[in-house]
């Protein structure tokens, strides 16, 4: 019994010990010369999609002289962000946060920014408006949609059938825009082709889009695409499948040897390295930078066995066009309610907010937001 | 547990004072040096896990101090999490003494949250913070409360595994959620994630002066010490753990066993519900898809490492929180992937269970030994 006492004595004590000199103990930070850049990821680093896309960036960034670069993977879009940005900060010295998922960026970002006004922060997609939020902060996007033109280029030109599948996580404008510039490129080359939507509901279902693509091969698809957070499971089924597949955000290319035609990929490398090689010259990172393939973000998969002659010619010539910055989308074009959506004459400007905010589906895709 | 009680109550003689007194504070200890056992076993065993990945469990637990407790910021950092694992946690502990495995506090968390911002809708700009505020509050306990309860009287009246059920709606409260934001009450403002419309920042419940940790926390220990006074010190409580300890007697003493579940259960949903309360009002804003963060399912780990007491759980939601904290740095410095933390959790959980056979084992906490 004394002795209980005493150890439960002593326990108390160095507890209360330990709660007066953990303020001494203070921040120590990871001695850093250069840059140190903070990423910040929602889902695990090697999922074949959106975050290995920024992870493969990460890593060529860190053979840039003079940046280090710290990674968080899983982080959840709640106050566990503002934390992990805090302790990048705090204990990490990081001078620039990159946070790559979109429920990152109000409140989280956005908070984060006030209180730091010293820190740069960027997010990847979010929409950076200059009166509502801090001037340290901003958002990078890159014009994934253009890939995905030129990958319903050269899907239009592969497919027998005429029908083609999408299987999309969410009705939202990214999502949206995906779709509909994939339908566009394929209606361009073939115009009587149609392109049949089916949303999971979610970023991250595997069997729910493994479902998905099997019922589009069964309805007689004969080339399947998507935007989910990790493309593996559609690219995968569709090859086991015996249809023809493209890719999306990372290269799956390797997953169907047999289907593959090509995929959109993003090249954030370009976004991550052009904004350190900013900050090592100390000058101000842009707020709202976009840009596709005129500015070398994004790219495509190269062509698989999927792919015809025919459809490669026209890919390429494709990319070469947007490389020029040339606009592909203009009007007439209407939704696929029959509303029309451009004018006949009207001509989108590759950089235009229009794009970014699109809540529709054109015409020549079978399938509902709703 | 009733064992306990009994024998103290039953201790208001004289002579049997002192023994009573030293056999209570045995069964004190004992429920304090198992579980602490448990953890240094665990974190034991996870060492040797970290020497076959060839990594320093040194360097990893020099870490977990320093991200979780070492200084102000990763205690502020740790609060932070903390406070809804408080709520998640009492979710269970509450129906736990009625022998009640409930595993979907993270339901009545995600519905709260949704019923707290679905509620201020109307009254944007049309009432002021002191109504809309406690609207808000009130709404997520009673969504919370319902669906918990919906458990209750679904185990009660078609004996339906109360278990299987809360977790199989959370999957169904986690479908309504997108529903309704991703449809009818998706707020313009933002293209990319769907959200209801933000209460906006005067409508927010801010932080406890000096702490940075939203309060939220405070309320979650006020909850605790009420929970432990609702189990202890009145009748409800005392029926509840007879009702818990043997349901045919509970029956056979006229004890109203259906009406305490259900009840055990609203307050236990009442609880997740004000977590989901304090999500959308302290630090989102609004409602979306966040909210599902996996609170709920690691206020399973806290209560049972807690052993469903509620005073245990504000200090083990602390070790929770802390470890949730040291996570991202962990991460970053040792080059481990971010389930590693999530291994050391699971080693706790389970040799927790293993060590619930301990109890009345070890001869030293044995009243009857000691004379």
């Amino acid at each position: 019994m004394t002795k209980f006492t005493l150890s439960r004595r002593s326990l108390l004590k160095s507890a209360a010990a330990g709660l007066v000199t953990a303020p001494v103990f203070g921040i120590e930070r990871a001695a850093a010369a250069g840059l140190t850049i903070g990423i910040i990821y929602v889902g695990p680093r090697d999922d074949y999609g959106w975050n290995q896309a920024h992870a493969v960036a990460a890593k060529a960034l860190k053979l840039v002289p003079g940046v280090t670069v710290v990674e968080e993977e899983n982080v959840p879009e709640t106050i566990a962000v503002q934390k992990t940005m805090e302790s990048m900060i705090q204990l990490d010295g990081a001078k620039l946060i990159f946070a790559t998922s979109f429920g990152y960026f109000d409140p989280h970002m956005v908070e984060m920014a006030k209180k730091f006004p010293q820190v740069e922060f960027r997010h990847a997609i979010g929409l950076w408006q200059k009166d509502k939020h801090p001037s340290n902060a901003g958002s990078y996007y890159a014009y994934l949609h253009q890939a995905h033109y030129v990958d319903g280029i050269a899907a239009g030109l592969s497919t027998k059938t005429g029908k083609l599948g999408f299987i999309a996580a969410k009705p939202i404008s990214s999502v949206l825009s995906n779709i509909n510039a994939f339908a566009m490129g394929v209606r361009k080359v073939n115009p009587t082709a149609t392109v049949q939507v089916i949303f999971t509901g979610d970023w991250a279902l595997p069997v729910r889009e493994a479902e998905a693509a099997n019922a589009l091969a069964d309805s007689g698809c004969d080339v399947l695409t998507c935007h989910v957070d990790s493309p593996k499971v559609v690219v995968e089924t569709a090859e086991k499948r015996g249809v023809k597949s493209c890719g999306h955000n990372a290269s799956q290319a390797s997953l169907a040897p047999k289907g593959f035609i090509t995929g959109a990929e993003y090249k954030w490398e370009t976004v991550y390295k052009y904004f350190a090689d900013l900050l090592a010259k100390g000058q101000k990172l842009p707020n709202f930078e976009r840009g596709g393939y005129d500015k070398d973000y994004v790219q495509n998969t190269a062509f698989g066995a999927g792919a015809t002659e025919e459809a490669k010619k026209a890919a390429a010539a494709a990319i070469a066009d947007l490389k020029a910055n040339k606009p592909y989308v203009s009007g007439p074009l209407k939704d696929n309610k029959g509303v029309e959506v451009l004018a006949a004459g009207k001509v989108v400007d590759n950089y235009d907010v229009f794009l970014e905010t699109t809540n529709y589906l054109v015409e020549g895709v079978v399938g509902s937001m709703t | 547990m009733s064992e306990t009680t009994t024998s103290l109550e039953a201790g208001g003689g004289v002579g049997g004072l002192t023994v009573d007194r030293l056999a209570g504070l045995l069964r004190a200890a004992e429920a304090i040096v198992i579980p602490i056992g448990a953890v240094v076993v665990s974190a034991a065993i996870f060492s040797l896990f970290l020497l076959a990945l060839g990594k320093s469990p040194v360097t990893f637990f020099d870490l977990l101090w320093r991200g979780g407790y070492g200084s102000a910021f990763s205690w502020q950092n740790t609060l932070v999490r903390t406070a809804p694992l408080i709520f998640t946690a009492l979710c269970v502990a509450v129906p736990a003494r009625l022998g009640l495995v409930i595993i979907g506090g993270e339901g009545a968390l995600v519905l709260g949250g949704f019923a707290a911002a679905v509620v201020a809708l109307p009254l944007l700009g049309h009432a002021p913070p002191w109504v809309v505020m406690p609207a808000m509050f009130l709404a997520a306990m009673l969504a919370g409360s319902v669906w918990i309860a919906i458990v209750g009287a679904l185990r009660h009246h078609r004996g339906v595994n109360e278990t299987i059920a809360s977790l199989l709606m959370f999957y169904i409260a986690v479908a309504i959620l997108n529903f309704f934001v991703e449809g009818a009450l998706r707020s313009p403002v933002d293209p990319n994630k769907p959200s209801t419309t933000p209460i906006g920042p005067t409508n927010m419940v801010g932080e406890i002066p000096g702490l940075g940790v939203h309060w939220g926390l405070a309320f979650g220990v006020v909850l605790a010490i009420l929970c432990h006074v609702l189990m202890t010190r009145t009748t409800f409580g005392f029926a509840a753990r007879v009702a818990g300890g043997n349901v045919r007697a509970a029956r056979a003493q006229g004890l109203p066993v259906g009406r305490l579940i259900v009840i055990s259960c609203a307050l236990a949903g009442a609880s997740a519900g004000i977590a989901g309360y304090f999500e959308v009002a302290a630090i989102l804003g609004k409602a979306n898809a966040s909210l599902a963060a996996g609170y709920g399912f690691t206020g399973i780990l806290v209560s049972f490492l807690a052993r469903h007491n509620p005073l245990a759980i504000p200090p083990v939601a602390v070790l929770f929180g802390g470890l949730a904290a040291a996570g991202g740095l962990i991460q970053r410095r040792m080059g481990l992937p971010d389930a590693t933390v999530q291994v050391l959790q699971g080693l706790i959980f389970v040799v927790i269970l293993i060590s619930e056979t301990l109890y009345g084992r070890f001869a030293i906490f044995d009243r009857e030994a000691k004379r």
